[in-house]
């Protein structure tokens, strides 16, 4: 069991300022994300775009403020649990919390902060009608965590982005076949990877297969094969250990609507007072709350963090009393 | 102004009378008549949760750009009249159009 004294569920530009925040009152933070990297939204929808409304930093790429995030609040030593989801947020008698995640990680904290955006970052899934008999280790799997596992292996790919180009690149040296299947003639994707793609079936290296569906898998309590249909509908059938869909991820407000808070429309009602919610020792900041007024941007969720923290004090140390000072008094104290 | 019908996830259909002259894209109009998608990137092909098929009319439109084409390929549920609603202008072509929205939220 991981102990801190704030679990903050989501590592994007709110999460990860929280973090600095927090340290100002020298409280100590453990942030998770269900992503494999921090940034959230600013990393996985628009890294290379430029923003411009964040104070002091006008038209600075998304992806460098995140960085510029993580070395303001490095004095902090926050730690990260990443590529894992919150499933559960437990009360105990004492009024702490323990977090749990669909990995089995478990964090103990006195003070539970969300900052889940619009939602943790979920893989989108292809229409299949048995998809998730297979799912959990029994032959579809959306993320390549470990490239060992599929050693000597039959793989199907699907997809038609970078991701699935850069993988079937990566995956083919190591299976004992991979196929790509896509929809189209052509990958939109980074040129050099879909010339690179061409001629590894050029080579017969892999299986290409395009203008094309997976519409059927099938096998006896893991994967089995897999039914591919081409343009005019005919469908062939191809041995399969292991299917992997790329189509991108997507959010979705996923277990954060069962941990007993107030839900309006996908958001978790706040007081302004403190960003609280209706359940003590439990904030949430940034896009995933809501109030009168509410504006989804990231300056908002700053605010709402620094408000956060003065309340989160009361909770971590209840018996000191808290006297406001600025950064430019005392710096910033690591620990 | 110009007239579309729009199909939402239930299949019911609903007839949209809409200006021409405002600049507005079909996602904008979408959000304003409450279809609930999210468009989460405020419409700059970036998040697909504008994606909607055009069921009659697709042959009118304007070609695909490529930050549209980009995004719509990397798709489970696209098809060749898949369009993203925020790359669409409303325009006099669209008049008879029938489009299906296709990430609508629950
Ligand atoms: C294309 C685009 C352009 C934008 N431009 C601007 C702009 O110019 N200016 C501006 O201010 N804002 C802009 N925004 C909005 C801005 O990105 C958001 O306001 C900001 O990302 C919110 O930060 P956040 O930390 O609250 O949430 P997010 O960035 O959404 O991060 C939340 C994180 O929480 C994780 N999470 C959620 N639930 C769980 C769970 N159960 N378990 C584990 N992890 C979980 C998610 O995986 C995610 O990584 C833009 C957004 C988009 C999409
Ligand atoms: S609104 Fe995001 S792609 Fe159209």
């Amino acid at each position: 069991m991981k102990e801190t004294d704030i679990c903050i569920i989501g590592a994007g530009p709110v999460g990860l300022f929280a973090v600095f925040e927090a340290g100002l009152l020298k409280m100590r933070c453990h942030l998770i994300d269900a992503l494999p990297q921090v940034g959230g939204q600013l990393s996985e929808i628009y890294p290379q775009k430029p923003i411009y409304d964040i104070p002091g930093s006008p038209g600075v790429l998304a992806q460098d403020h995140v960085n510029n995030l993580l070395t303001q609040i490095e004095p902090f030593s926050p730690t990260y649990s990443l590529g894992e989801r919150v499933e559960a947020v437990e009360k105990l008698e004492d009024g702490s919390f323990i977090t749990t995640t669909n990995e089995g990680t478990k964090v103990a904290s006195k003070v539970v902060v969300i900052a889940g955006g619009l939602g943790s970052f979920e893989p989108r899934k292809p229409a299949i009608q048995n998809l998730e008999d297979f799912e959990n280790g029994k032959g579809v799997t959306y993320m390549v965590k470990d490239p060992e596992m599929f050693r000597d292996k039959d793989i199907i790919l699907a997809g038609g982005g970078d991701s699935a180009l850069d993988w079937t690149i990566h995956l083919a040296e190591i299976a004992k076949s991979l196929t790509l299947v896509h929809r189209n003639e052509t990958f939109r994707g980074a040129p050099d990877s879909a010339e690179q793609v061409f001629n590894m079936a050029n080579e017969g290296k892999i299986n290409l297969v395009l203008k094309s569906n997976i519409v059927k898998i099938g096998g006896n309590a893991t994967l089995e094969e897999v039914n591919i249909a081409d343009h005019n509908k005919e469908e062939t059938v191809h041995k399969a250990d292991y299917l992997i869909p790329l189509f991108g991820l997507s959010p979705k407000l996923g277990p954060i609507a069962n941990w007993g808070l107030n839900v309006d429309k996908n958001a978790i009602q706040v007081d302004t007072f403190d960003y609280s919610t209706n359940v003590p020792g439990i904030f949430a900041i940034g896009d995933i709350n809501t109030y009168p007024g509410k504006l989804k941007l990231i300056l908002c969720g700053f605010h709402e963090a620094a408000l956060m923290a003065q309340s989160a004090f009361k909770y971590v140390y209840p018996e000191q009393k808290l006297s406001f000072k600025y950064t430019t008094v005392n710096g910033v104290q690591a620990f | 102004m110009v007239n579309i019908t729009v199909e939402d996830k239930n299949g019911t259909r609903q007839d949209l009378e809409l200006p021409t002259d405002m600049g507005l894209s079909l996602m904008e109009v979408l959000k304003a008549s409450e279809y609930n998608i999210l468009a989460t990137c405020g419409g700059m092909a970036l998040c697909a949760t504008c994606h909607v098929e055009v069921l009659e009319g697709a042959d009118k439109l304007p070609e695909l750009n490529d930050p549209e084409y980009d995004m719509l390929d990397t798709l489970p549920d696209a098809t060749p009249d898949s369009r993203l609603a925020c790359q669409l202008r409303i325009s006099d072509e669209m008049e008879g159009m029938v489009v299906r929205l296709m990430a609508e939220e629950d």
